[in-house]
């Protein structure tokens, strides 16, 4: 039984902005480990964009993993389909070959939220059949891809604020609650200095 | 970024900016006629396939359809519905 793994990501830019900008994702930062991409198939029907395209990625697995896993890049395919007019797009990825020791299949569906956000619902699922080891594959295989999954989104931010400058880049909650407090703790300062100021002057 | 095989990562460089002005210039915006970059993608795909052959990879894997078919994985039910 495959494990499953759901989060959101809200992101500050219009669908339109995150279409354009899926299909330049690479390289940015966060993405050494993506050694190539490659278009295979792309066509246009009933008016949607159905694409694959063919990456490579290192392989990253711990020293126990090496004798199932030892491959030093692995082969994903992702599937994508564009609606235009709906504004949806939908990004599947699986990786090729090695699906017995570990199977990772991600789908991706990206919405409009308003007029300039975009969310990003994404589903993954996470399988593994080498008898013994199947369920400490799968733990490792979800942490990696919840991690993957972050960066996967920081590197993507990057790359709309790049494309989009004008844009108000993207703070985290944790930021702009980390930015309100050194404002409050610099306004502070400033009475102080300000009552430390009038105390002297009298 | 690059391409699987070395002396195709140019070919697909004029692809990719091709496709890309094509798909916010045009399919964004309606327009569904996909000919412009075909020319471009034919050369660029001869090279992708020379480059994976010798590489010894398989298309059959690769070619094969799942988005959109019966076997995309589904999402399993919410818990507490039925």
């Amino acid at each position: 039984m495959a494990r499953y793994f759901e989060n959101t990501t809200v992101f500050n830019y219009s669908w339109d902005q995150v279409a354009l900008g899926y299909w330049r994702r690479y390289p940015n930062p966060q993405s050494t480990h993506v050694l190539s991409e490659d278009t295979w198939t792309r066509y246009v029907k009933d008016g949607c964009l159905y694409t694959k395209r063919l990456l490579t990625k290192t392989n990253r697995v711990p020293k126990w993993g090496e004798r199932f896993f030892n491959a030093k890049s692995v082969k994903i395919i992702e599937e994508s389909f564009v609606d235009p007019e709906k504004k949806v797009l939908i990004t599947y990825t699986r990786n090729l070959g090695y699906t017995k020791v570990m199977s990772v299949v991600e789908r991706v569906e990206y919405r409009p939220s308003g007029a300039s956000q975009t969310v990003a619902l994404r589903s993954a699922w996470v399988d593994s059949q080498v008898f013994g080891f199947s369920r400490a594959i799968r733990a490792f295989g979800v942490d990696r891809f919840r991690k993957n999954a972050s960066q996967m989104v920081n590197g993507f931010n990057y790359v709309l604020s790049n494309m989009f400058p004008r844009q108000v880049p993207q703070h985290t909650v944790t930021h702009t609650l980390k930015e309100m407090r050194e404002a409050a703790a610099a306004a502070t300062d400033r009475a102080k200095a300000n009552v430390l100021s009038s105390v002297n002057r009298t | 970024m690059n391409s699987i095989g070395e002396e195709c990562t140019e070919l697909k460089k004029k692809y990719d900016d091709c496709f890309n002005s094509w798909f916010s210039e045009r399919f964004l915006k309606g327009d569904h006629d996909d000919s412009v970059c075909a020319g471009i993608f034919k050369i660029y795909q001869e090279c992708v396939k020379k480059a994976m052959k010798q590489q010894n990879i398989d298309f059959k894997d690769i070619d094969k359809d799942v988005l959109g078919t019966e076997n995309e994985f589904k999402v399993p039910p919410t818990e507490g519905s039925s």
